[in-house]
């Protein structure tokens, strides 16, 4: 894979040919100062271990409550889902949907949809089912998933409640905090113009 | 690295939306769809219908604006009584009880963030249809920070999901939301979409000269 590629900027599409970059280097478009590609060290291996991080703590996030309300003596305990169902069970169905999707299916079908390309591509292999449309579908919900959003969320309510109640942080909420770290790393590490040509040479 | 000089627009090459692979434009102008070999795209010179559709999807969005504020997001009932609270009112209440971080966060969050971001793409869109050759350079960083900044205006929907669950669950109050709340969610995503449909190569298209 030493060899130039031609490539179109994405934002002016000014036309390169990009030689191979060195390792950790990033190609800017002269133009419009877009960035054309990164070079990421060990990008596979990296991105598989963060990836393979967030799920375990996509996990945990999701298993146990992230915030308590204690008020009299009744404490009462939220998940990530309880929320969601609440607002289904009180009609408001198209929001619930979107707060799912957002902040649960989408983080997670990325999540698992990178593991599946890059789990058989660290052996050498290609995935076994249609690798290409996996990707393009995993990429195309990168602006859909919002987990970190999701937190300055936690945050801003855990404020607004302590008026009421008190508010007690559990478990999940600090897999939540590292999660967020976690999925931005995998983000960072991915360099998907070499997922694309690693596809592309297999098949 | 070779400096770029032409579009591939003028060189007959179309680059592929999601994987970025350049191909060559031939069948494009034909009658069938041309699809991108690497990840099976269908390929367009530029996003189709790009200014239509992000026009339509920013007017959209400032028709759901008016309700997502005028309408209370949230509605607290406790010991009887009921108190409907719209985005600014939430502001508000925020800034008198000396929260000023907060009050802060959801208004540029909720308020700000969106307003901005419309208006920006109005003026990318209105500077591509009269083909203003000021700064392009500058214009593309503004549609790369609508891109970037659309997704925070969630924070209250989620602020909203949270305090449902929770205080609900918590029996003393009640907290339903409001029908604001659904309008809000309309203007952050009818937003996201109008920025995916602006294709800020369209701003470099109506430059007489090639990029000094
Ligand atoms: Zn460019
Ligand atoms: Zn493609």
């Amino acid at each position: 894979m030493s060899t130039a590629s031609t490539i179109a900027c994405h934002e002016c599409d000014l036309l390169y040919e990009l030689p191979a970059l060195p390792e950790g280097s990033v190609a800017k478009c002269s133009g419009c100062g877009a960035v054309l590609q990164r070079h990421k060290r060990d990008s596979l291996d990296r991105t598989l271990s963060w990836t393979i991080a967030g799920l375990i703590l996509f996990v945990v996030a999701n298993s146990f409550p992230f915030l308590a309300l204690k008020s009299g003596g009744l404490v009462r305990e939220t998940t990530l889902i309880t929320g969601v169902v609440e607002l289904y069970n009180e009609d408001m169905r198209s929001l619930a949907v979107l707060v799912f999707l957002t902040s649960i299916l989408f983080p997670v079908v990325q999540l698992a949809g990178m593991l599946y390309l890059l789990l058989p591509l660290k052996v050498n292999r290609l995935p076994w089912w249609k690798p290409a449309l996996v990707f393009r579908f995993i990429r195309s919900l990168q602006p859909w998933g919002m987990m970190e959003v999701f937190m300055v969320g936690i945050l801003v309510s855990m404020v607004k409640l302590a008026k009421m109640a008190k508010v007690v942080p559990g478990i999940a909420i600090f897999s939540f905090a590292i999660l967020i770290f976690v999925l931005a790393a995998a983000a960072s590490s991915l360099d998907p113009h070499l997922v694309w040509n690693r596809l592309e040479l297999d098949s | 690295m070779k400096e770029g000089f032409a579009t591939a627009l003028e060189k007959s090459l179309v680059s592929c939306h999601s994987c970025h692979l350049v191909c060559q434009a031939s069948a494009v102008h034909g009658k069938g769809e041309m699809i991108c070999p690497r990840c099976g795209s269908v390929l367009h010179q530029r996003k189709p219908h790009s200014l239509s559709r992000t026009w339509a999807l920013v007017i959209a969005a400032f028709i759901f604006y008016i309700p997502a504020n005028v309408l209370p997001i949230t509605t607290v009932t406790s010991l009887g009584k009921a108190q409907s609270d719209t985005i600014m009112s939430g502001v508000i209440y925020f800034i008198h009880t000396g929260m000023w971080p907060i009050a802060l966060v959801i208004f540029i969050a909720s308020v700000f963030v969106p307003l901005v971001k419309l208006f920006i793409l109005i003026y990318l869109l209105v500077s591509v249809q009269r083909k203003w050759q000021w700064r392009p350079k500058d214009r593309t960083r503004l549609y790369r920070i609508t891109e970037a900044i659309g997704r925070w205006s969630m924070t209250d929907i989620y602020v909203v999901t949270i305090l449902v669950a929770l205080v609900r669950l918590g029996g003393l109050a009640t907290i339903e939301a409001g029908p604001g709340a659904i309008f809000f969610a309309a203007v952050v995503v009818s937003t996201m979409f109008a920025a995916m449909s602006f294709d800020p190569r369209l701003i470099w298209d109506s430059m007489e000269t090639n990029y000094e």
